[in-house]
């Protein structure tokens, strides 16, 4: 009996933290034909932090961010947004896609890439004015790219065209910010910006989750970490969760002994 | 004659055509940059060649029902439904069963193309069939043109030219950034059905006047000659509506002053050119600029290269670097350096040096992304800069000169 009232409780208290939470998944499944690359994940971002979602490759880490996104059709499952259906919460989050899935021969400059971002405010009609243009250089100069505003975006560095998606991410004034791989195939240097800024955004109580393949950073940029493999591994603070038992959950054969070693985990 | 075609000297109704024939050359273009960008421009081709039974069914129903089966408005609805089911077939096709698109696009079009033409040489036996004229919307034709027909074009294709201007926020995401667009909670599927239905309109409003079998160059050479000249959305689309609207203006009024040549394949003859020219000569991305500009690199690369070789005294192999060396006095026959030679040979050197420095510290980003071993340090640094930079190096290390 006194165990029946536990388990409710802890039921009652995880519905509630659902309901605060940032980005809550439930029962999400994502499929590509008949195989799942998603398999019933669930998933409670906590508000205020920084969450790095890791796995192998193939994991179904993008599809995962994708499918909440609704960028990807799920077969089931929910998400919510700050307890409300995404799809009312858009103005909310902000998306930084992958670098690879845009065409960079497209003739657009830094500065209307950023301006996207504010497209929702701006509405069908409404004149991009001085304030507006004003608003999207300031975000490229939170990355650092504001010397490079009217560049065709083709002749950025791919680091260098990573930070003008993120000052696009930023324009919308989001609390939520979702990253798929932020860091893949960039510099040191757009690294150590990307990283400065998402850190000063946790530091303004946003909540930043992002697709992350480097284990070596994970623990040195991120509070919290999300393990998945087509099914959840763990959800937790880096300090509990970021551990080498759940690493070999989620890697299996795929990473080393030697690698482990490296991570220094307990 | 062809001075007063140009210049809207040849009546009332030659005028309406050739401003609706502008008007509807301007949505071509404004709607086509956003087919062109989306990298979806042969499903206009499918689009036009579907509308051919629908024309042909239109007339032989309006026939049947004792009326005028040339009346333009029936026509065009049966255009434009024969299209909207093509269009849909090849979505379908290409989404649904494992044909690519291009291969859905080339099924459809020679479908409903030749049921068309069947429906047509039917239709020539038909005793109302004789005046019909329907040929002339395989082509274009603007002779005996009525009035209100030029009328309808005319609205219709500004209604359309509206449409596009009022989209181009949403269409552009979709074009550049789809997952993007969708998570701002723009409905990507619905804006590509809404542009479809944007370019079936410009097609089946274009079919009288430029004719089914060219219209998707309406749709396509505006957009593409465009993108030589500027980098820019917005730009590409006003340029491209502009354009557009010149071909087809300056090609509908040739055929009112030669009545015996079809419409469509003068306005995709002055679309050409306008191409042919951009091809050419813009500024960035034409032909002759590329070529200059790389054989000017060319010429550059080789004088670095002699200079530096010049500087580390190596000889050098290329008579192409030699002479160019020899031209500038910078160095003999024999490939010594001459006192000028060597001055500069130190220079590149120098500045080899403060290029690496600068490109190895973040603070000079901006400054060392303008690095192709070539650009002349000056031309990024400011002289404050390259005496810091100097000073750096000389910490580091003697500057070899």
């Amino acid at each position: 009996m006194s165990l029946d009232l536990v388990t409710t409780d802890a039921f009652a208290s995880q519905e509630t933290a659902r309901q605060d939470s940032p980005l809550a998944i439930r029962g999400l499944t994502v499929s590509y034909g008949q195989k799942p690359a998603v398999f019933s994940v669930d998933m409670t971002v906590e508000a205020g932090k920084m969450t790095a979602i890791i796995g192998p490759n193939g994991a179904g880490k993008s599809t995962m961010l994708k499918a909440a996104l609704g960028i990807i059709k799920p077969l089931a499952g929910t998400t919510t947004v700050f307890g409300k259906p995404v799809a009312q919460q858009r103005q909310k989050i902000a998306y930084v896609p992958q670098r690879a899935s845009v065409d960079w021969d497209f003739p657009t400059r830094v500065i209307d890439v950023v301006l996207m971002g504010l497209y929702p405010k701006l509405g069908l009609l409404g004149r991009v004015r001085a304030a507006h243009r004003e608003k999207a250089e300031d975000c490229l100069a939170r990355v650092g790219m504001q010397d490079f505003a009217t560049r065709q975006i083709g002749q950025l560095s791919g680091g260098q065209q990573q930070r003008v998606f993120l000052a696009r991410a930023l324009a919308q004034d989001a609390e939520l910010y979702l990253l798929d791989e932020p860091f893949a195939g960039v510099d040191a240097a757009t690294e150590k910006a990307i990283i400065a800024v998402l850190k000063s955004l946790r530091d303004a109580g946003k909540t930043v989750v992002a697709v992350h393949h480097d284990l070596s950073t994970v623990a040195e940029y991120f509070d919290n970490v999300f393990l998945i493999n087509t099914r959840r591994i763990a959800e937790g603070s880096v300090v509990n969760t970021f551990v080498s038992r759940h690493l070999q959950d989620a890697y299996g054969g795929r990473l080393a002994g030697a690698q482990m070693d490296a991570l220094a985990l307990s | 004659m062809i001075f007063d075609a140009l210049l809207l000297q040849l009546g009332y109704n030659a005028t309406l055509v050739t401003l609706g024939a502008a008007l509807l050359g301007m949505a071509a273009g404004v709607g086509g940059t956003f087919l062109f960008l989306r990298k979806r421009a042969l499903v206009s081709d499918a689009i036009s060649h579907a509308t051919l039974p629908g024309v042909a069914l239109a007339f032989m129903v309006m026939v049947a029902l004792g009326g005028d089966g040339r009346n333009l408005i029936g026509l065009l609805g049966g255009a434009a439904i024969s299209a909207a089911a093509g269009l849909l077939l090849v979505s379908w096709l290409s989404s649904k069963t494992r044909l690519a698109e291009d291969a859905a696009i080339g099924s459809v079009l020679s479908v409903f193309f030749g049921f068309g033409i069947v429906l047509l040489t039917v239709i020539q036996t038909m005793s109302a069939g004789r005046q019909a004229g329907l040929e002339g919307f395989l082509l274009g034709s603007t002779a005996g043109m009525l009035r209100s027909d030029a009328l309808v074009i005319a609205v219709s294709a500004a209604v359309t030219l509206a449409l596009v201007l009022l989209m181009r926020r949403p269409l552009t995401l979709a074009a550049f950034d789809p997952e993007y667009g969708t998570s701002l909670g723009q409905n990507v599927p619905r804006t590509d059905l809404a542009m479809m239905g944007l370019v079936l309109a410009v097609t089946v409003v274009g079919l009288k006047i430029v004719g089914l079998i060219l219209i998707v160059a309406l749709l396509i050479i505006p957009p593409v000659t465009a993108r030589f000249w500027t980098e820019r959305t917005n730009y590409v689309v006003l340029i491209s509506g502009l354009l557009g609207g010149v071909s087809a203006y300056i090609g509908a009024a040739l055929s009112a002053a030669l009545p015996d040549v079809p419409t469509g394949p003068i306005i995709v003859l002055v679309g050409f050119a306008l191409f042919l020219i951009s091809l050419l000569l813009a500024p960035q991305r034409g032909l002759v600029s590329a070529v200059t500009r790389h054989l000017g690199y060319q010429r550059q690369v080789h004088l670095r290269q002699g200079l530096l070789a010049l500087a580390h005294g190596q000889p050098i192999y290329e008579r192409m670097t030699l002479r160019l060396l020899r031209k500038r006095g910078w160095a003999l026959p024999d490939g010594v350096a001459t006192p000028e030679g060597k001055g500069r040979a130190a220079k590149a050197m120098r500045d080899e040096t403060r290029w690496q420095e600068i490109r190895r510290d973040p603070a000079f980003e901006v400054a060392a992304s303008r690095y192709d071993g070539l650009t002349e340090i000056e031309s990024v640094l400011t002289p404050d800069q390259i005496i810091e930079v100097d000073r750096r190096i000389g910490r580091a290390g003697p500057v070899p000169a």
